[in-house]
Order: C-alpha cells, then structure tokens, then sequence
C-alpha cells in the first residue's frame, strides 16, 4: 500500500509522543545527570566526569567484574530460553487443533499464563518447586534426584529455566499459530499433489509462512529475557550466592538497595544502549523482510 | 516415508471434502499431536492446579504433608481477603491503574497509528523505531528516575503515577498492535467517506473505528495485559494508598513464618481477572499475538 506524504500527519503523531517523552525522555535525563556525579548523602553531589563509566566499562574493578558477571548471566539466559523456547513454540502451533471446541480451549489455557503478575509467576513456582509443600520438588526428591533450589545454583538455575519456560513459551507458540493460520488451504493441497512429505511441508511452506511472526517473537522473547527480573527476584532472590543475579536484578540493587546512584545510572546507560543497539538489528531486519515481502506481492 | 505414504492416501480422503484439508493433511499425525498439546497443557496447568488446591487448604494442612487434594476443604482463605480492607483495597488499586492505563494509551495511540498506518511524513521511522524502544527498555533502569518524577510532580502513590509510567511501554505497543490492524483497511474507505462529506473526526469514529473494532480489542486487551502483570514500577510509586495486590502479597511472610494458604488464595484472585479477559478476545488471540501483522 503507497502512502502519501503529509506532515500535518505529525499532529496525530504528536500526543504519543509527548506522553512517551514525558515517561522516557524525561527519566533518562534524570540518569544521565546522576551518572557523571557522586555523592556523599544529605543530597551533595560532585561533578564525576566518565569515572563511572571507565570503572564500568574495566573488568579488573569490583564494579566492572559485577557488572561483566551479570551480563553474561543475562546474556546466556536469554540464549538457553530462546533455544528452548522457540523450537517448543513451533512443535506447540503445529499441533494445535485445528477446529472445534478444543481449539477456543487451548487458546485459552495456553494464554492463561501470561495474564498471571509477574511476581505471582515466581510465587507460583516459588510453591511448586519447593521440596517439602510443592509437588515438583517433592516428587523430584523422590525419584532420588537431590534437588533444592534454595541452595544449588544449578537446580536455581534449572528452576528459572523452566519456569520461563512455563510462562512465555504459549506466546511464541501463538505467534506461530497465527502465522500458520494465514496460509491458504491451496499451498497445502499443492504439497500434496507434490506427494511432499511432511518435513518438505514444513520446511517449504509453514517456516516461510512464519518467519515474520517468528522474528517478532524472538525479538520480545529476547528483549523480555534481557529485562527479566520479577521473577526470579521473586524465585530465588538472585541467589544462591550470586549465581542467578541478573542484570536487572543487580541494577535495582545498586540502585534502590545501596543508593549508589551514580553507578547505577552509569549501568542503566549501558544497559539501555545494548538494548538500543540489538533493538537496530531486529528493526532493520524487519523492515527488510517486509521490504522483500512487498517487492514479491508486487 | 510411510508420512508421505500416508499424505497421499489422505490426499485421497480430502479431495471428497476439500474444506477439510487442513485437517486431513496432518492426519496421519493426529496422535503425535494430541499427544503433544495434552502434554503441553498439562505441564501449564499443574503449577496453577497447585496453587489452586494450596488455596483451598488450611496452613496446618499444608505443612503436615503433601496432599494431591484438599482433605479439609475451606474458604477461609478466601474470606479472609475479601473481608479484610487491606487486602481487597489491592485488588482495587491494581484494577484503577489498569483501567486508567488501558483507556489513555488506546486513546493516545489510536491516532497516531492512523497516521503511521497511512502517512509518510518527517522523521516516521525514526519515531517508529524510538517508540519501540520504549517498548523494549528495562523497567529497572526507570525506577529511579520515575521515583524522582513523580514525587516532583506530586502524582507519587497514586494511581496515576503508575497507570503513566506503564504508558511508557504500552503506548508503544499499542501504537504497534493498531498499525497492524489499520493497515489491513484499504484506503478507499477513507477515500470514499471524504468524497461523501464526513469530516475527519467523524469518519475516524462512526466508520473507521468500527472496522478495526476487534484490534481496537486486541490492544486494549495487551494494554491490560503487560499493565496488570507489571510490578516492578507499581511497587517503586507506590507505597500505601495505591499499593498493588501484587505488593500486598509480600505481607504474608510473618514472624510466626508463611501464611501459604492465604499467599495462594491471593495469587488466585489475581489469575482471574487474565482469564476473564482473556475468555473475551479469544477468538481474536492468535492475530492479535501477531501484532495484527500476518
């Protein structure tokens, strides 16, 4: 569709933008401002130039090595969840129902999840995971599997895991199911005069079909895993030890727990810059596979 | 190969009834499916059942040993929030911010998607893109600064702190959601309505906005959705008068240690109001998970 050019379009425009500046632009002034200053209490600030940032940016200092440390951790987070997640999502479309009752019924339950507050998700796994009143640990520990994930940083890590896992895996599985929905009976039919086996079906027809949903649904899995912090927060509270501190987590903690406020502003920057910067990435491929789209329908 | 066997012999079966083909093409897979949806479901649904049962049970219950269902069956749990105003009050709360939140980013975003979905003009990319940055940025790094802004302005503790702080990443989202769903509305209808004298503000609500009823849906219904299940930002603006069920809940760790069955009960409650919404758009999901765009 050609759209016309028209720049009184930007009065429209104009309210979201003030109102999303107010809530972004704004705040973000607030951290620049705080991240070249240091404090001593009783609101006396000193001009601190980049200090924040060298001693960031340094894996030899504490900051930088807790900084570094907690990136990593995010960083393969998000790699464990997205390898798990988007497969599973897929194999979940494909067997959806495909009419009757059950599929209003598996939309449902398969959405439920992710109405559920966040903090209520780590409550819930919280309860379950536990080895004396949950059912999972419970049953864990008497398969004779020692499983605590209070105290091992890999069972606290297997239970974060799983239970993002449990919470936004039905969102990737229905972007992929909507994908799936939009193709039209005649591919299919075409297939099968083709005599294509499933896989051919599959690989020819349902993944291109879906690549644009998918790539939205890496894209918010992979931006929702980089911010996670409710819940683990909730689930193990960054522990045992630090081995579930992730980055957000570690920034409330500088931030509202220590008071640091000029480190913690320096981190928020870098923090939002990597995100601005893997952000660019998605955009551009988005807006180049609807490019390719358009020049193919046209 | 028995797949592709068994694809022509459906093929076979579908050519009778080509309205079923979808269906007759995964035939041969049926079992695999259900197999695999049940599956899926039921790892879903265990944690919730948990919590469900756990709600239904006294603490000395629950403590004693593991029940796969409630041996003394009570409400108690239940009684004791609805009647006690510290804990309904959250409920409240939650639902006031949500509300207030979902109107103005519906009302701030329809517009501008209308502008997005049919206009070229300076600087849309850009401003596209820095909307959905929004939309990506950690709550954890606003906190502070929202702290700090909100307390200046005097809007602290109130629901209207929280409900435009959340605007920060749902107007973005629903800006992205309307775009999706105006741009499946051929422009001729805007065309049309012009040429038979509706002026702009009329046709945008007696026609237009009827046509994209359902995204209008769609986007409420996500609005809702990332508002009511967003704490951490609710919790940093608010301290007693606004204060979310989701912050009220942390009141069940006591000296005399958890109150599980009353932490359940409210962790139920707050499932509720999803699955009310949720039951509304269901037919609506699949495309409205794909931001209107498939």
């Amino acid at each position: 569709m050609t759209k016309t050019v028209n720049n009184k379009a930007w009065f429209l425009v104009l309210p979201v933008f003030l109102i999303v500046a107010f809530s972004a632009v704004l705040p973000l002034m607030t951290v620049v401002n705080y991240s070249v200053q240091d404090t001593f209490g009783n609101n006396q600030f000193f001009w601190n130039g980049v200090g924040w940032f060298q001693e960031l940016l340094d894996p030899t200092t504490d900051l930088g090595g807790r900084f570094f440390d907690s990136l990593w951790r995010t960083l393969l987070f998000s790699a464990i969840i997205l390898m798990i997640e988007v497969p599973l999502g897929i194999l979940v479309a494909l067997s959806m129902p495909r009419e009757g009752w059950t599929v209003a019924l598996s939309l449902v339950l398969m959405a439920l999840p992710l109405l559920i507050p966040w903090n209520v998700v780590g409550t819930i796994w919280q309860v379950f995971a536990r080895g004396d009143i949950g059912l999972l640990g419970w049953v864990v520990n008497h398969l004779g599997i020692d499983y605590n994930y209070t105290g091992d940083p890999l069972d606290a890590w297997i239970t974060i895991v799983v239970m993002d896992v449990w919470h936004w895996t039905s969102l990737v599985a229905l972007l992929c199911y909507a994908g799936l929905k939009s193709i039209p009976d005649a591919y299919y039919q075409a297939a099968r005069i083709d005599g294509a086996s499933r896989w051919a079906v599959f690989r020819t027809i349902q993944l291109p079909k879906m690549r644009r949903v998918l790539l939205i649904a890496v894209l918010l899995r992979f931006m929702d895993s980089f911010m996670i912090y409710t819940e683990p927060f909730v689930l193990t509270g960054g522990g045992p030890g630090n081995a579930t501190t992730f980055l957000s987590i570690d920034l409330v903690k500088l931030a509202l727990g220590q008071f640091d406020l000029g480190k913690a502003a320096a981190m928020s920057l870098v923090y939002n810059l990597i995100i601005l910067a893997i952000c660019w990435v998605f955009y551009t491929i988005m807006t180049n596979v609807d490019a390719q789209k358009e020049r193919v329908e046209a | 190969m028995s797949d592709s066997v068994a694809l022509k012999t459906s093929g076979i079966k579908a050519a009778a009834a080509p309205a079923a083909a979808n269906k007759a093409l995964a035939g041969p897979r049926v079992n695999g499916r259900v197999v695999v949806m049940t599956l899926y479901l039921l790892f879903l649904m265990l944690p919730i059942y948990w919590l469900v049962n756990m709600s239904l049970k006294t603490n000395t219950e629950i403590t004693s040993g593991l029940t796969l269902w409630p041996q003394n069956l009570t409400f108690d749990n239940y009684i004791t929030i609805f009647t006690d105003r510290s804990w309904y009050s959250g409920y409240i709360n939650s639902l006031t911010y949500v509300l207030i939140n979902t109107v103005l980013s519906i009302s701030f975003a329809l517009p501008a998607a209308y502008a997005f979905s049919r206009y070229r003009f300076l600087g849309d990319k850009h401003l596209f893109f820095w909307l959905l940055t929004n939309r990506m940025a950690p709550p954890a790094v606003f906190a502070l600064p929202f702290f700090n802004l909100y307390s200046a302005i005097g809007l602290f503790d109130t629901p209207w702190a929280v409900a435009l702080a959340h605007c920060l990443f749902n107007v973005p989202l629903a800006v992205w959601i309307l775009e999706g769903f105006m741009s499946g509305v051929p422009r001729e209808i805007d065309e049309t309505a012009a040429i038979d004298g509706y002026s702009f503000p009329r046709f945008f609500v007696k026609i237009f906005m009827p046509l994209i009823a359902s995204g209008i849906g769609v986007a409420a219904f996500f609005c809702f959705m990332f508002s009511w299940v967003e704490l951490l930002l609710a919790r940093t603006l608010t301290t007693v008068n606004a204060k979310p069920i989701a912050a009220t809940m942390t009141r069940t760790v006591s000296a005399s240690g958890m109150d599980w069955g009353l932490l359940a009960a409210a962790g139920v409650l707050t499932i509720i109001p999803g699955a009310l919404v949720i039951w509304f758009v269901r037919n609506y999901i699949a495309k409205g998970f794909a931001l209107g765009r498939v």
